[in-house]
């Protein structure tokens, strides 16, 4: 993340001064910071009625019948996460709710899968191997349902604007496969491994006498 | 609450109604919107009946719950400030174009419309401005030109992976993202490309 920061901002002002668009560029940067505090801001009361429903469902025990319901697949894609883990069942809702097209209810589900992810890691600030695998999970998502390009569709005056449906299907299971490939064959790489929060952990646990 | 999933059923109703009036794939398409429309009433109506028959105070449970709502979206603001303001001034620079430039002699030989290009670019930085972009070439070659379904589909296709990431890991203060911002970028990348190889098949 670190070095694509960097190159985004070396980028754009070197390319900004170049082009003589330095002033878009700053307002650019103040226009966008504003924009990232509305976004956050927008989330609260969707994100608090999201986290109610999901404190209720946690306790009456939906969470944790729909972790058992996909065990098998949680274990190849999650092995680092107990079973029977609210976070399992929780981040079922939350790709359900991607499948639906249901935005709104998508994220703060997402979110809350995250928290229940942070619980397992025993390094506050660095991310689990089953974060990157969600993550990768969530960054191709599967929608069955991409309303809002079929809305514009529609309103341009398509004849089916729905015909993308299949195709963007078909893609993004693709980009789903590749992400989940990707991420569980690069976290194989020595460099990766080493920064596992859970397994420097363990080691740590283990007892120094090796070190 | 009756009344409001009462409404919900009738508003379904309508529309699958509507819809199968149409062509004949749009019962399929009915079915899903369906779905959609119903998905959140019925997970709140079971979520909370079954909260009820397990004894819980639901009321009292929700609160406590709701409770941590505007700790995680405050949470999300600096991380989120970050990668905005890098992209809106990566936007805002014309390098987009620059990169445009390079790659459009690899995307003319998978046979990618130059035009789709940018959206390609774009996705996985700014859902808004992905969008933005396929509405324009939608506007000037029309929803159902190739162009047109194809962009369609390359935004259907992936998520806004770095929104995703700022967010997602913002939300639990984790800084070191490790491979997740490369497997995203492989998803997004494989998504692309297969967009570009089902629209051939499909619309070519």
């Amino acid at each position: 993340m670190n070095y694509i920061w960097l190159a985004l901002m070396i980028i754009s002002l070197v390319v900004g001064a170049i082009n003589g668009q330095l002033e878009a560029v700053t307002k650019a940067a103040i226009e966008y910071a504003g924009v990232a505090v509305d976004i956050s801001l927008g989330l609260i009361g969707i994100m608090a009625f999201w986290l109610g429903i999901m404190k209720i469902a946690e306790e009456g025990g939906i969470i944790r019948l729909l972790s058992r319901a996909i065990r098998p697949i949680a274990k190849f894609l999650f092995p680092d996460i107990p079973p029977d883990h609210p976070a399992i069942g929780t981040m079922l809702m939350n790709i359900i709710a991607n499948w639906l097209g249901l935005g709104n209810a998508a994220t703060p589900l997402g979110l809350k899968a995250m928290k229940e992810l942070q619980k397992l890691n025993k390094s506050k600030d660095t991310a689990t191997n089953a974060m990157v695998v969600f993550l990768a999970l969530n960054t191709a998502s599967i929608t069955f349902i991409p309303m809002t390009v079929i809305a514009v569709r529609s309103k341009l005056g398509s004849s089916n604007p729905f015909e993308i449906i299949s195709t963007a299907v078909f893609a993004s299971t693709c980009a789903t496969i590749a992400a989940v490939t990707a991420a569980k064959l690069i976290q194989r790489l020595p460099n990766i491994r080493k920064s596992d929060p859970n397994r420097l952990a363990d080691k740590k646990e283990k007892g120094g006498g090796d070190v | 609450m009756f009344d409001s999933l009462a409404a919900a059923t009738m508003d379904t109703v309508q529309q699958v109604a509507q819809a199968t009036a149409g062509t004949t794939d749009s019962l399929f398409v009915a079915i899903m919107k369906g779905f959609s429309n119903l998905a959140i009433p019925v997970i709140l109506f079971v979520v909370v009946v079954l909260g009820f028959i397990k004894k819980i105070k639901v009321y009292e449970t929700f609160v406590d719950g709701a409770k941590e709502g505007f700790s995680v979206a405050v949470n999300i603001i600096p991380y989120l400030v970050a990668i905005l303001v890098a992209i809106g001034m990566f936007r805002a620079s014309g390098a987009m174009d620059f990169f445009i430039k390079i790659l459009s002699p690899l995307t003319n030989m998978i046979g990618m419309p130059a035009e789709t290009l940018p959206v390609a670019l774009m996705r996985p930085l700014s859902g808004s401005g992905s969008l933005g972009l396929v509405t324009e070439l939608m506007n000037q070659h029309g929803p159902d030109s190739f162009i047109g379904r194809l962009a369609s589909t390359m935004f259907g296709s992936t998520e806004t992976t770095f929104y995703v990431i700022a967010v997602y890991f913002g939300s639990v203060g984790i800084r070191k993202s490790r491979h997740a911002i490369a497997s995203g970028l492989i998803g997004d990348l494989a998504g692309l490309l297969m967009a570009v190889f089902i629209c051939q098949i499909v619309f070519g």
